[in-house]
């Protein structure tokens, strides 16, 4: 580390104000933040300042993501090995699947980061470490065998115009990595829907397969949900789906990191599980009895487990910037998403991505649903005077 | 939609003046950037999201709503002396509506594929905001001649965001300009895929929004106006 430090600082001179390279500094000083918590303090007045800065946020939740990649590594490898019927290790189905995802992340951050410098430098405002979760979790929602290039479309497309256009990092109103994969969804649904979720690149020694048939359970589930995969695998995640959704299992682990870190609210993840519930519930309710194998007869908690919930929930529902932000306010917004995501999916089959379609939702409605709660507030007190 | 009423360079009157005048000459290219229908006054927005997936039939549109601001603005403002006010909403609109019939009715004779394409948008050329927002706020208050060429200057700057936006949506949705293949078979070969966001209407937002947002850091007297 001294060696860095002493690099950081021989070089520093250059990039600040008067030196040869000024115009670079917001790069430079992200690196340098990057790398070193900042030693400076604040010049003017008292301000009560955290090492919970930022970055150290931002780390928190890429620690949080960590179960989920590592466990969607694995279930990248294991499903691959399944189509060919291999028997693999642990370890093979691991390296199979780090080596597939490990591009796929690679270029959505180089990409991503790539916009940000420019964006940056052109603006000359700090490099906010905003992307640094999000060019993780844009890797974590798409299916392995996405085209890099697609990756890259949607990397810009989400910090173009989920980001920049509307201030940069804390100005976003949606969140950006749902952004990218609605973006791809929309964009090229034969490469976002279908049988694209196992890889099935050749295997050495074994007959090509061609069109290995994958319904996820969010298709199964539309014509007949006993089609689906038993309630265990899908929360352990023995199942098809983009990369890091599968494991509901992993996806409890990141969420405790984030609630005990305090860095993702547990209001709204509870919110969303129960409104998912609940919603399931009510449709149990009024399921058509003749038909018995209809999406409706659902088990409510299947919802839980189903597609990408528990990682919508717990990862993109939790941003602290396109989230509500009033107490009461996160409850509003956690309930009704896992209630859209819930009616989207049963009574829409043409979209059965409905959890990132109602967060998305959903983070539109939230200043809203803030403003209702602080004037239904204000309104209260007033009475009191 | 509602008529709108939008701001207009103030021309005084002239003794003599000539036929493309400095003034008259600004009455024609203002709205082609400085006071752009669609991205400055925001108007028209509904058949942009709507004709531009192709560029044939966005272009076939702009020349029909050119035609229509044009006449419509030079019929009324001749006759704008004899129109009582309090139904002057209903001449303007009998006026419009006259030229977009025959607008229809010549795309429908001639031009039967793009007519169907175009489908109920040429109809809905009366409702234009432009239109009756330009009758409104020029033609009713000006000579014939200022009023022609800004309803040809507005139907041109409406025009061309139409065509604008209609040719990123051809070129990355279906890969063709006007129609004929651009881009070429060994680039899909290759991988590449068409766009299908650039098919859907939201598109047309996107391309509306990038172009207000470059048009807007390049011109600082835009800042601040909404």
């Amino acid at each position: 580390m001294k060696f860095l430090q002493d690099i950081i600082h021989s070089v520093k001179p250059h990039f600040e104000k008067g030196g040869r390279f000024e115009k670079l500094y917001p790069g430079f000083e992200a690196l340098e933040t990057f790398l070193f918590v900042p030693g400076e303090t604040t010049k003017h007045g008292v301000h009560i300042r955290d090492a919970m800065d930022l970055k150290r946020t931002m780390m928190a939740v890429i620690f949080a993501l960590v179960p989920t990649l590592l466990f969607g590594m694995w279930n990248v490898g294991y499903q691959h090995h399944l189509a060919y019927g291999m028997e693999a290790t642990m370890m093979d189905n691991f390296w199979f699947g780090f080596i597939k995802t490990l591009p796929i992340i690679v270029v959505s951050y180089a990409v991503g980061l790539g916009v940000e410098f420019v964006f940056s430098i052109m603006r000359g405002h700090p490099v906010s470490e905003g992307y640094l979760v999000t060019g993780l979790l844009i890797p974590l929602t798409l299916p392995v065998t996405v085209p890099l290039w697609m990756v890259a479309l949607a990397a810009i497309f989400c910090t173009l115009l989920g980001k920049e256009i509307f201030g940069g990092t804390g100005m976003n109103f949606m969140n950006p990595a749902l952004l990218a994969r609605a973006f791809l969804f929309f964009a090229f649904p034969a490469y976002m829907s279908g049988d694209i979720w196992t890889d099935i690149s050749p295997e050495a020694g074994q007959a090509l397969i061609d069109g290995y048939s994958g319904a996820t359970n969010l298709v199964a589930f539309d014509t007949n949900f006993h089609n689906m995969a038993s309630a265990s695998d899908m929360f352990w995640g023995f199942e098809q789906g983009s990369i890091g959704e599968t494991s509901t299992a992993a996806c409890l682990i990141g969420a405790l990191i984030l609630i005990i870190t305090g860095v993702g609210s547990w209001q709204v993840i509870v919110s969303c599980f129960l409104g998912a519930l609940a919603m399931g519930l009510m449709l149990n309710g009024f399921a058509p009895a003749d038909l018995p194998n209809h999406a409706m007869h659902t088990p409510a908690y299947y919802h839980w487990l189903m597609g990408g919930f528990a990682f919508g929930a717990v990862y993109m529902a939790t941003d602290p910037v396109s989230a509500a932000q009033t107490e009461r306010g996160k409850w509003i917004y956690g309930l009704l998403i896992g209630a859209f995501t819930v009616i989207l999916r049963v009574f829409n089959p043409a979209y059965p991505e409905a959890v990132m379609l109602s967060i998305l939702l959903m983070n539109v409605f939230a200043p809203l649903i803030d403003h209702i709660v602080v004037e239904q507030h204000i309104k209260k007190r007033l009475k009191r005077v | 939609m509602s008529v709108e009423t939008a701001s207009a360079p103030v021309i005084e009157e002239k003794k003599k003046e000539g036929l493309f005048s400095k003034k008259n000459r600004r009455v024609l290219t203002d709205p082609l950037d400085d006071n752009n229908p669609i991205t400055v006054q925001v108007l028209g927005i509904c058949s942009a999201l709507a004709v531009t997936v192709q560029v044939k039939p966005a272009l076939i549109m702009a020349i029909g709503v050119t035609v229509v601001t044009a006449f419509s603005s030079l019929i009324i403002s001749l006759i704008r002396d004899s129109i009582p006010g309090r139904i002057r909403m209903i001449v303007q609109l009998i006026v419009v509506a006259l030229l977009v019939t025959l607008v229809d009715q010549l795309l429908k004779a001639y031009m039967f594929d793009v007519s169907k394409k175009l489908s109920v948008f040429v109809g809905l050329i009366i409702t234009n905001c432009i239109v009756m927002g330009r009758l409104e706020a020029f033609a009713m208050s000006k000579k014939p001649w200022p009023s022609f060429l800004d309803g040809i200057g507005n139907g041109l700057g409406y025009g061309v965001i139409l065509v604008v936006v209609a040719i990123f949506r051809e070129l990355f949705g279906s890969g063709s300009l006007m129609g004929f293949k651009v881009i070429p078979q060994w680039f899909y070969d290759m991988g590449y895929v068409n766009n299908g966001l650039m098919m859907l209407p939201p598109a047309a937002l996107f391309v509306i929004g990038i172009y207000i947002w470059i048009q807007r850091s390049r011109n600082t007297k835009l800042v601040n106006v909404s």
